[in-house]
C-alpha cells in the first residue's frame, strides 16, 4: 500500500448487477445481489460489517438498509438510509467512509439500489386538475394551473438541454453535433460491457435522426430508466494491513471524497446551475487527492443526457475552459482518447438506476484499477475519477488509486 | 371582460402594462420569484418588490417535443436575460419551433395571454416571450 496516512479508507469489495429490467426481481432482492457479492469479492462476511449505508430514492422512507438485512443478515449494527437525489449512491458510500474515518467501524459496506421500471419522463410536478377547477393561486409562486410547458419546461430531457445551450452561449457555441458526438461514443463504448443496460452502438447519423426529445437531446442523448444495484466493501487502512495480501493487492484507495451542493448563482432561480457544484466538488478532490486532471486515466461522469457529460469535461477540468466541444471532436473522451469518459457506456448506455448509480461507477473505475475489466479494460489505468450530480442539487466526486503492492 | 388572475404571482397584470416583478433582496440584491423565507445568497430578511424588464434576450433554449399529456408539443423553452436584471424561465412565442429559427442570443420581449378559464369564468392570464421584430 503506498502512503503512510493510516487515516486512508480503501474499496476492499465491489460489485454491480447488470442493469436492465428486473421485472421478476423486486428491490431487496437487487439489493443482496450487489451487497452479497460485494462482500464475496472482498472475501469477508456480513458478521465483518460493522455499517451499512443504503441508498435508494425513490424508496427513501421504506427502510430499504433494515429490509435488506432481514434478508442477508440481523447483526445489529447501524444503518443508514440516504436520499440524495441523483447522488444518492455516492452519499451512502461516503457516510460508510464517514464512519469509518470517525474511528466508529473498521469495516462497512455501502449498497445503492433502484428500481424505475418503464418510469416515463422524470421532473413533472405540480398540479393535475381534478374535479371543478378553480383557479386559487398556491404554492411558493403562487401558480394557479399546471406550468409544464406553459412557462418553459422543467422535464429532465430538457433542463439538461438548456444547460447544454447555455454553456453553448456563454462559450462561443457548441452545435447538435457535438453534443451527439458524446452519445455516439458512449453507445460504442457499451458494447464491451456485458453489465450495460442497452449495448448497441450507433452511427453519429442515427444518434442525430433519432426521435427528438427536446432539442438538441434526441432520445438516443438521453439515459433509461432502469434497474439495477451496486455495493462496495469499505475498510480502514488499519485493518486492511491485516488483511491477506491478496485482499490489498486488490484494494483501491480512495484518495478523495467530496460531496457540494449548489452555492447561490443568479440564473439557478430558474434554471438549476448543475456546474457551479461540480467544479466545486471537483477542485476539493483534486486538493485532497494531490492529483490534477492530467493524472485521471479514466472518468465515470454523470451523462444522464448528452448535452449533460459535454458540460462536465470542463467542470471536471478534462479540457482547457470553454473548449468541450473540441475536446469531443478531437476524441478526448474516448476510450482511446486523453482522458476515457464514461467507458461504461455511462447512463446514456448503461442504464440509470438512481440509488445505484453513484455506487455503480465506483465499481467500474475500481475494476479498471484492479485490472479486471476484461474486454473494456483500460491498460495500467492506475488513478481514476468517479462524477454523480442530482438536481436539488447534490454533487459526489472520489478518486481512487491502485494499490501500489 | 371577466376576472382575471396571473397563472403566477410575480406576473403583474393590474399594475400598468403587464410585466414581471420580483423579490429583491435589500442587503445584496439577489432576486427571487417565490415566496421567501431569508435571502440564499446573503442571508438577510429584508426584501422589497422590484418591477422587471419586459425585453430581455435568450441565453438557452430547448425544444420540446416529448411532453407531458395534455400539453401540445413543440413548444420552445427558453432562458431569458432580462433588460435591467433578472433571469426567466418562459415559453418563446411567434417563432417556428425549430433551430433554424430559435438562436442563442436572440432578442425577445414580453406578451400575455389567456392560457385557461376556470369553471367560475375566471381566465389565467399567463406570460410568454417573442422575437422583436
Amino acid at each position: 500500500m503506498s502512503g503512510d496516512n493510516t487515516d486512508n479508507v480503501w474499496i476492499l469489495g465491489a460489485y454491480m448487477t447488470k442493469f436492465g429490467r428486473h421485472g421478476d426481481k423486486d428491490l431487496i432482492d437487487l439489493a443482496s445481489e450487489s451487497a452479497l457479492g460485494a462482500m464475496k469479492d472482498a472475501d469477508v462476511t456480513i458478521h465483518d460489517m460493522e455499517v451499512l449505508g443504503c441508498g435508494s430514492l425513490f424508496n427513501a422512507q421504506a427502510g430499504v438498509g433494515q429490509q435488506l438485512q432481514k434478508q442477508i443478515g440481523q447483526t445489529g449494527i447501524p444503518v443508514y438510509n440516504v436520499a440524495n437525489a441523483c447522488a444518492t449512491g455516492a452519499t451512502a458510500l461516503r457516510t460508510v467512509l464517514l464512519t469509518i474515518k470517525a474511528g466508529e467501524a473498521d469495516m462497512g459496506l455501502a449498497v445503492g439500489v433502484e428500481q424505475m421500471g418503464k418510469g416515463g419522463l422524470l421532473g413533472t410536478s405540480g398540479k393535475g386538475d381534478r374535479g371543478r377547477k378553480v383557479y386559487e393561486p398556491s404554492g411558493r409562486y403562487g401558480s394557479v394551473m399546471q406550468v409544464e410547458g406553459v412557462l418553459g419546461t422543467g422535464l429532465m430531457p430538457g433542463v439538461f438541454a438548456q444547460a447544454g445551450m447555455e454553456y453553448a452561449y456563454e462559450n462561443g457555441g457548441v452545435d447538435f453535433e457535438q453534443f451527439a458526438k458524446v452519445a455516439e461514443k458512449n453507445h460504442a463504448h457499451s458494447t464491451l460491457n456485458p453489465l450495460a443496460h442497452y449495448q448497441k452502438q450507433f452511427t453519429l447519423d442515427e444518434v442525430m435522426s433519432a426521435e427528438m426529445m427536446s432539442y438538441p437531446n434526441t432520445l438516443l442523448m438521453c439515459c433509461p430508466n432502469t434497474d439495477g444495484s451496486a455495493a462496495v466493501v469499505l475498510v480502514s487502512e488499519e485493518k486492511l494491513r491485516t488483511l491477506s495480501k491478496e485482499q490489498q493487492r486488490r484494494a483501491v484507495k480512495i484518495s478523495a471524497s467530496a460531496l457540494t451542493t449548489d452555492p447561490w448563482t443568479e440564473h439557478a432561480q430558474v434554471q438549476p446551475d448543475v456546474n457551479t457544484l461540480t467544479r466545486n466538488a471537483a477542485k476539493q478532490a483534486y486538493e485532497s487527492a494531490g492529483v490534477g486532471p492530467e493524472d485521471l486515466d479514466l472518468v465515470e461522469l454523470h451523462d444522464c443526457f448528452a448535452t449533460a457529460e459535454l458540460i462536465h469535461y470542463d467542470n471536471l477540468q478534462l479540457c482547457a475552459p470553454g473548449e468541450a466541444g473540441k475536446f469531443i471532436d478531437e476524441r478526448g473522451p474516448w476510450r482511446d482518447g486523453k482522458t476515457p469518459v464514461n467507458v461504461s457506456g455511462g447512463l446514456i448506455s448503461k442504464g440509470h438506476p438512481i440509488g445505484a448509480t453513484g455506487i455503480a461507477n465506483v465499481f467500474e473505475v475500481a475494476t479498471h484499477l484492479r485490472g479486471e475489466a476484461g474486454d473494456r479494460q483500460i491498460e495500467g489505468a492506475k488513478v481514476g475519477m468517479t462524477h454523480v450530480i442530482g438536481l436539488g442539487s447534490a454533487c459526489a466526486v472520489h478518486i481512487l488509486e491502485r494499490s501500489a503492492v | 371582460m371577466g376576472k382575471q388572475i396571473p397563472i403566477v404571482d410575480y406576473l403583474a397584470i393590474d399594475d400598468g402594462p403587464p410585466h414581471l416583478v420580483a423579490w429583491e433582496a435589500v442587503d445584496s440584491g439577489a432576486l427571487y420569484f417565490d415566496r421567501r423565507n431569508a435571502d440564499a445568497k446573503g442571508g438577510g430578511t429584508e426584501f422589497r418588490r422590484k418591477k422587471l424588464g419586459t425585453t430581455g434576450v435568450v441565453r438557452s433554449f430547448t425544444i420540446v417535443n416529448r411532453g407531458i399529456p395534455g400539453v401540445p408539443v413543440p413548444y420552445v423553452s427558453a432562458l431569458v436575460d432580462l433588460e435591467g436584471g433578472g433571469t426567466v424561465k418562459t415559453n418563446l412565442s411567434n417563432i417556428p419551433p425549430d433551430p433554424e429559427h430559435v438562436k442563442l442570443g436572440m432578442a425577445v420581449k414580453m406578451l400575455t395571454f389567456p392560457a385557461g378559464t376556470d369553471d367560475d369564468g375566471t381566465e389565467a392570464i399567463a406570460f410568454a416571450f417573442e422575437p422583436v421584430s
